[in-house]
C-alpha cells in the first residue's frame, strides 16, 4: 500500500482484522436483525456445500478403514476398528477435514461475491439507500457460516462412518446394527461436546475471514481473485491455529 | 395584500438563492495522494450543475465524500441547510432519502431481478410513503418513467448497459429524491444510447423537479445538461462558468477539455 514493509503489512492487517471483529460483535447486538436474509443465507451455505461435504466424508471413511485394517489384522485386534475409527473421526478428522472443505467452497465464495459487489460499488449502493450492508451481508453471512457448519459436520461424521462401515462389511462381515453399536459405545461425551463447541468456532472463524476479505477489497477485477484466493488462505490457517487451541484447552479441562 | 405577495415573492427568491449543497474547502487524501485539496462548490434548487475533470482527477471521491460515503479529512458540507459530518446514522439516512446517487458502474443488485432492486430502498424508507404494504404501484411507476417496465422480472446479467444505467436511475426516483447525483451518466454507453440517457435525465428532472449535480467528462452531455460548469482540476475548483464562457477560455488547461 503506501510503502510499508511487509512485517508491518503482516500487523496491519491483523488489526484490520481485529477491529472487522469488533465491529462484527457491535452490529449483531443492535437492531435491525435481518431474519429473512439470515434464513436465506443458511440455505445458500448449507445447501452449496452438502454435496462436497458428504462427497469427501465418505471417502475419508473408506481410505482410514482401508489403510488401518492390515495394521490391526497383523495384532488380531479387527474388532476394535470401529471404536477406533469413530473416535478418530468424531474428535479430530471429521471436524477439520469438513472444516477445510468448507473453507475452500464458503470463504471463497463469499470473498468473491462481496468483493465484486464492492468493486462495482453495490455496497456503496447499499448504504445510500438506508440499509446497513455490514448487518445485511457481513452479519448474516458469519452467523449462517457458524450455524451451519456444526450441522454439516454432524452429517459428514454419520456418513463417514457409513463409509468405514461398507469396508468392514465387505472384509469382515460385520452388520450395520452391530458396528454402529461398536462405534456409538465407545464414544463418550468429553469426545463429542468439545469436538462440536470447536466447529462453531472454526464455522464463525470461516465466515468471518470470508466476509473480511471480500469487504476490503481492493478495486478492479484482479482484487476480487485475491479476495477469494487470501479468504482461503487465511480462512485455513486460522482452522489450524484454533483447533491446536482448542486441544490444548480440551486436554486440560478432561485430562485425556 | 400586495405587500403580503409582495414579501411572499421576496422570500422565494431569497430562498432560491439558497444552496441546497454547499461543500467548503474539501479536503481528502490516500497516503500520499492527494485528491481534493480546498474544493469549494454550491448547488442552488432546481439549478443543473456539471463537474468536469481527467480521469483520476477524485470527481468519484469529491460526490462520495458529499454524501458521506468516503470520510473528509477537513472541510464542511452541507446538504439542504443540515451539516452532514454532524448527523448520527439514523438523521443521514433520513437525509439521504432526499439525495439520489447515480452510481458510474450502474451497481445493480447481480443477485436481485430489477423489481428486487427497485424494492430494495423502500424497505427502510417505508415511512417516507406511510407503511406500504403493495410496492407494486411505486415500482411501476418508477419504471415507467425511464421506460423499460417490461423488465421488471429480468435479472440485471440480461440487461445491456443501457437498459442497466435507466434500471439504476430508476432504482433512485423511487424515493422521490429532491436532488440527484448522477456519477458518469454516460460513460461506456455509445453515443446514441448517451443521448437516450441524457434525453431522460432532463425529461425527470422536469417531471420531478429535481435538482442535479452531475459528473461528466463528455463534452456533449456537459453541453446539453449544463446551466453551470465547475472544472475540477488538481483537487480544487480550478474554473466556474457556462458552458460558452468556459469552452471559448484562453486558458490552456480548461482548452484541453474542449479540444476535440
Ligand atoms: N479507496 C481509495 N483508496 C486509495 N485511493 C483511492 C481510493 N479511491 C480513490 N482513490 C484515488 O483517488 C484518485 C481519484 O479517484 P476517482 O475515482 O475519484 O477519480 P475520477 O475522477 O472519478 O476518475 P474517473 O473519471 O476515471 O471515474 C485516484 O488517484 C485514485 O487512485
Ligand atoms: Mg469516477
Amino acid at each position: 500500500m503506501f510503502g510499508f514493509t511487509s512485517i508491518e503489512r503482516f500487523f496491519i492487517e491483523i488489526g484490520d482484522f481485529t477491529y472487522f471483529t469488533k465491529r462484527f460483535f457491535q452490529e449483531i447486538f443492535t437492531k435491525p436483525f435481518e431474519y429473512k436474509e439470515l434464513l436465506r443465507q443458511c440455505y445458500n451455505i448449507g445447501n452449496k456445500s452438502l454435496f462436497l461435504v458428504s462427497v469427501t466424508a465418505f471417502i475419508i471413511g473408506l481410505v482410514i478403514t482401508l489403510q488401518t485394517r492390515p495394521t490391526l489384522q497383523e495384532f488380531g485386534a479387527e474388532s476394535w476398528m470401529p471404536s477406533m475409527v469413530s473416535i478418530s473421526i468424531i474428535r479430530e478428522i471429521g471436524p477439520v477435514i469438513i472444516a477445510l472443505t468448507f473453507a475452500g467452497r464458503i470463504a471463497s465464495g463469499i470473498g468473491a461475491e462481496l468483493g465484486s459487489m464492492r468493486v462495482t460499488e453495490q455496497i456503496d449502493a447499499m448504504e445510500v439507500s438506508g440499509t446497513n450492508p455490514f448487518k445485511y451481508l457481513v452479519v448474516t453471512r458469519v452467523v449462517a457460516a457458524t450455524l451451519m457448519l456444526p450441522i454439516l459436520v454432524i452429517i459428514g461424521d454419520a456418513i463417514a462412518l457409513y463409509g468405514s462401515y461398507i469396508i468392514e462389511n465387505l472384509k469382515g462381515d460385520v452388520s450395520l446394527t452391530l458396528y454402529f453399536t461398536k462405534a456409538i459405545n465407545a464414544l463418550s461425551y468429553t469426545d463429542i461436546i468439545p469436538a462440536t463447541i470447536k466447529t462453531f468456532f472454526f464455522g464463525f472463524a470461516i465466515g468471518l475471514v470470508g466476509c473480511y476479505k471480500g469487504f476490503n477489497c481492493d478495486k478492479g477485477t484482479v482484487g476480487v481473485g485475491m479476495a477469494a484466493n487470501s479468504a482461503v488462505v487465511f480462512a485455513s490457517m486460522l482452522l489450524f491455529i484454533l483447533d491446536f487451541i482448542a486441544v490444548f484447552i480440551t486436554d486440560i479441562f478432561f485430562e485425556i | 395584500m400586495t405587500t403580503n405577495s409582495n414579501t411572499k415573492i421576496k422570500q422565494e427568491i431569497t430562498s432560491q438563492k439558497q444552496p441546497i449543497i454547499k461543500l467548503e474547502n474539501l479536503k481528502k487524501a490516500f497516503g500520499d495522494n492527494v485528491v481534493l485539496n480546498g474544493f469549494n462548490l454550491e448547488l442552488f434548487e432546481g439549478e443543473n450543475l456539471v463537474i468536469m475533470g481527467k480521469s483520476g482527477s477524485g470527481k468519484s471521491v469529491m460526490i462520495k465524500c458529499l454524501i458521506g460515503l468516503t470520510e473528509v479529512d477537513s472541510g464542511n458540507i452541507e446538504i439542504m441547510g443540515k451539516n452532514l459530518r454532524s448527523l448520527n446514522q439514523n438523521e443521514l439516512n433520513e437525509l439521504r432519502t432526499e439525495v439520489g446517487f447515480l452510481f458510474q458502474g450502474s451497481a445493480l443488485y447481480d443477485s436481485m431481478t430489477v423489481r428486487e432492486n427497485l424494492e430494495f430502498p423502500l424497505r427502510r424508507h417505508k415511512q417516507k410513503f406511510g407503511i406500504v404494504n403493495d410496492t407494486t404501484p411505486l415500482v411501476e411507476e418508477a419504471l415507467n418513467s425511464v421506460g423499460l417496465l417490461s423488465a421488471i422480472n429480468l435479472m440485471p446479467a440480461e440487461l445491456s448497459g443501457g437498459m442497466k444505467r435507466r434500471i439504476a436511475l430508476a432504482r433512485t426516483l423511487i424515493l422521490k429524491p429532491k436532488i440527484i447525483l448522477y456519477d458518469e451518466p454516460t460513460s461506456g454507453l455509445d453515443p446514441i444510447t448517451s443521448k437516450e440517457i441524457i434525453e431522460l435525465m432532463r425529461n425527470i428532472q422536469s417531471q420531478y423537479n429535481t435538482s442535479s449535480l452531475i459528473i461528466t467528462h463528455d463534452v456533449d452531455c456537459a453541453r446539453v445538461v449544463s446551466e453551470r460548469m465547475i472544472l475540477l482540476i488538481d483537487g480544487v475548483n480550478y474554473a466556474e462558468g457556462t458552458f460558452n464562457e468556459l469552452s471559448n477560455s484562453k486558458d490552456e488547461k480548461i482548452k484541453a477539455f474542449f479540444k476535440h
